[in-house]
């Protein structure tokens, strides 16, 4: 196996992993902080996507377009918090799952009516459409860069605020004892809506900056939910530390087993049946990975320490 | 109120008796998921088809009857008993996915109702699986691949990589060129499909751009393709790793590449059995009043929708609307006396078309639309690889 495939699929990986984590990290602040089951947390993904490519073909570049559509996603999950998910914090999970799924279809047939069934392609600037060559054999498309540096920034953000803020310490205590917070004179009402309007944001963000490689499509955030479940199970549910490594390591699972499976069955086994187990292996891959972690850490591997 | 209800139920109930002046055409597609665009396209035809008929088909009035098979075989195949059981079509036609039609077939023909794929081309259904109630007015899977190892062969490619789904049409896809290509094949992905279906096919390009093959042929359909040729020329393999494809650079997908600039898929080559320009009458009537009715060309999906309800009328016509004798409008629809829009069109043995396939490219129009023409024919009344294999020879 070359290595400069090898660090290329390595990159491939890391770019996976970090746009699972701008999806999966607000599904765990809203799951773990606000114990509340959205299903569809992803539709927001969907429709960062959707908004950011009209916008690109109205304003005429993609990265404005972005810088526009964020805070429009931000007050659709703030909206989302508002009159679906404030009204069900006292039930039980099945009645979350219930009105998110049916929340779900009712954003689908939305985005449907409004830009119809085709999707929409997004077109980028000039200077990010090439390729950066690093060596005779290492090419990366540039956006890909792109995409690694846009996912590390919002994670370094995103840290940074939870961790150093006073809106970070709000959300972290809120999260252990909301009563207290309350009792404190915050208005824990108006601090929920700012985390759901700050997963949708992020979420947003993840659809907007895929839209350009696989362009804005119905039901593209039902594809990637379920592996956003399966990082905040395998992470530990409510920790963003834990989001953000098991992103990573899901990203890279998937890319490298996508690209190196068959070559590794090749050595046990004949290159006809590789060539047809490989790939339904390595569609399995990362739930075999999230069942190796919920049978030894039921928790996940970095549970949140105060729960 | 609820003596209202049944006497409104009464009424309507007499009026369908009422209505039985007419043939039932159920037509499965789909209509949600990112496929609906496939799905609209071929609707599009259908309608087109019915009112160039004049709503009629011989004596009957035409009543079509569209079921979504949501992109999954399991829904596909509930809406095609939908049709037959509650619907009581006459005939059942669509399918654009192989998977969606093989869970739906037993269904259709098990009931003696006719079967007419309208895009689909499972191996199976050519050869074991062929019955005298399945007809086809598109191709078996493998032909269209076949005619591109052709192409392969001619223009001296000497190594390939193969993508292609995950499903039963990704695999007689790639079996098709293989079949043909007589050079080396270096390499193959199947990737994940359905409606979960993997679009960032970043760790698969850059595989195929490290084995060294002289060409990347691949099979994506629908709302893949655009994703797929985008990221080919974002990862800049034009010059390295030839792209040459079968379904996936089309009347669907060039309209949204052409409008987000990816000019790679200009002068790409593809092969098919239909094409706009092919001049015939039929075909012109067809793609001049599809582009003036919607807008855009006419994709092949479209193309070969037209032509099953074309079939369909003529065979009812033929048997002047005497839909009871199953014998006689199988004959009928067999003899395939219609205007195709790809001119010349019969089946062979097994209910496959007999027919040509073209070598296409992708060129601007005289207006800046970006189409295909046809550059050369490398099959000339092609059967199928299956047909031996099927019963009823």
């Amino acid at each position: 196996m070359d290595t400069s495939l090898l660090f290329i699929q390595t990159l491939n990986g890391l770019q996976l992993g970090l746009l699972l984590f701008l999806v999966a990290s607000g599904l765990t602040l809203v799951f773990g902080i606000l114990d509340f089951v959205n299903l569809a947390h992803a539709s927001l993904y969907m429709l960062g996507a959707f908004i950011c490519a009209s916008l690109t073909y109205a304003v005429g570049n993609f990265f404005l377009a972005v810088l526009i559509a964020l805070p429009i996603t931000a007050l659709l999950g703030w909206g989302a918090e508002r009159f679906v998910a404030r009204p069900l914090y006292a039930r039980d999970h099945l009645d979350h799952v219930l009105a998110t799924f049916g929340l779900i279809l009712v954003l689908d047939t939305a985005a449907h009516l409004i830009w119809g069934p085709e999707g929409i392609a997004v077109p980028l600037p000039e200077a990010f459409r090439g390729q950066i060559e690093l060596s005779e054999t290492l090419v990366i498309p540039t956006y890909r860069l792109v995409i690694i540096a846009a996912g590390l920034a919002a994670a370094g953000g995103l840290y940074w605020m939870v961790v150093h803020t006073r809106l970070g310490m709000l959300i972290r205590a809120g999260a252990s004892n909301r009563v207290m917070v309350g009792a404190l004179g915050i208005n824990i009402e108006l601090l929920f809506g700012l985390v759901f309007a700050l997963g949708a944001a992020l979420a947003g963000l993840a659809g907007m900056l895929i839209a350009p490689i696989t362009e804005a499509s119905i039901g593209m955030g039902n594809q990637v939910i379920i592996t956003a479940f399966v990082v905040i199970i395998v992470g530990g549910i409510g920790s963003m530390k834990g989001a953000f490594i098991a992103a990573l390591l899901i990203g890279l699972i998937d890319t490298l087993g996508r690209s190196f499976l068959d070559d590794i069955f090749k050595l046990v086994m004949s290159p006809d049946a590789a060539e047809n187990s490989a790939p339904a292996i390595s569609a399995m891959l990362i739930y075999i990975i999230m069942a190796c972690v919920l049978a030894l850490r039921p928790q996940g591997l970095f549970p949140p320490k105060v729960r | 109120m609820n003596k209202l209800l049944t006497a409104a139920l009464a009424a309507s109930l007499t009026a369908t008796a009422a209505y039985a002046e007419s043939v039932k055409i159920g037509f499965v597609t789909t209509l949600t998921t990112p496929a609906a665009v496939i799905g609209k396209d071929m609707e599009n035809a259908v309608n087109l088809a019915v009112e160039h008929l004049g709503g009629k088909a011989g004596p009957l009035d035409i009543e079509v009857i569209f079921g979504d098979d949501q992109f999954a075989p399991e829904a596909g195949k509930q809406a095609t008993d939908k049709l037959v059981k509650q619907d009581n079509v006459d005939f059942v036609a669509g399918y654009i996915w192989s998977h969606v039609l093989l869970a739906s077939r037993k269904s259709v023909v098990d009931a003696d109702k006719i079967l007419i794929s309208a895009n689909a081309g499972p191996s199976q259904m050519a050869g074991k699986l062929c019955d005298k109630n399945y007809f086809s007015t598109s191709w078996q899977n493998d032909q269209t691949p076949m005619a591109m190892g052709e192409v392969l062969n001619k223009a001296g490619v000497k190594s390939l990589y193969l993508m292609a789904p995950n499903y039963a049409a990704g695999k007689d896809m790639t079996a098709g060129v293989e079949r043909t290509f007589t050079g080396e094949i270096v390499g193959k992905d199947l990737t994940k499909w359905g409606a979960d279906a993997q679009l960032d096919f970043s760790a698969e390009l850059a595989k195929a751009k490290a084995s060294g093959a002289d060409g990347l042929f691949v099979f994506y359909p629908g709302a893949a393709a655009g994703a797929f040729v985008k990221q080919y020329q974002q990862a800049g393999l034009k010059d390295t790793l030839p792209l040459y494809s079968v379904f996936t650079i089309d009347g669907i997908s060039l309209p949204k590449l052409q409008q987000a600039g990816f000019t790679d898929a200009l002068g790409s080559k593809i092969t098919q059995e239909w094409d706009p320009s092919l001049d015939n009458a039929a075909n012109q009537k067809f793609v001049g009043d599809f582009k003036e009715k919607f807008g855009t060309y006419p994709s092949f999906y479209a193309a070969q929708s037209y032509d099953a309800i074309m079939l369909i009328a003529s065979a009812v016509a033929a048997v002047d609307g005497n839909l009871e004798d199953r014998d006689a409008l199988r004959a009928a629809v067999k003899a395939a006396d219609f205007e195709s829009v790809r001119g010349n069109f019969k089946f062979g043995t097994n209910n496959m078309p007999v027919q040509n396939f073209y070598l296409r490219e992708v060129v601007e129009d005289a207006d800046g639309n970006w189409t295909t023409k046809v550059v050369d024919t490398v099959y000339t009344d092609h059967v199928d690889s299956f047909a031996a294999e099927c019963s009823m020879n």
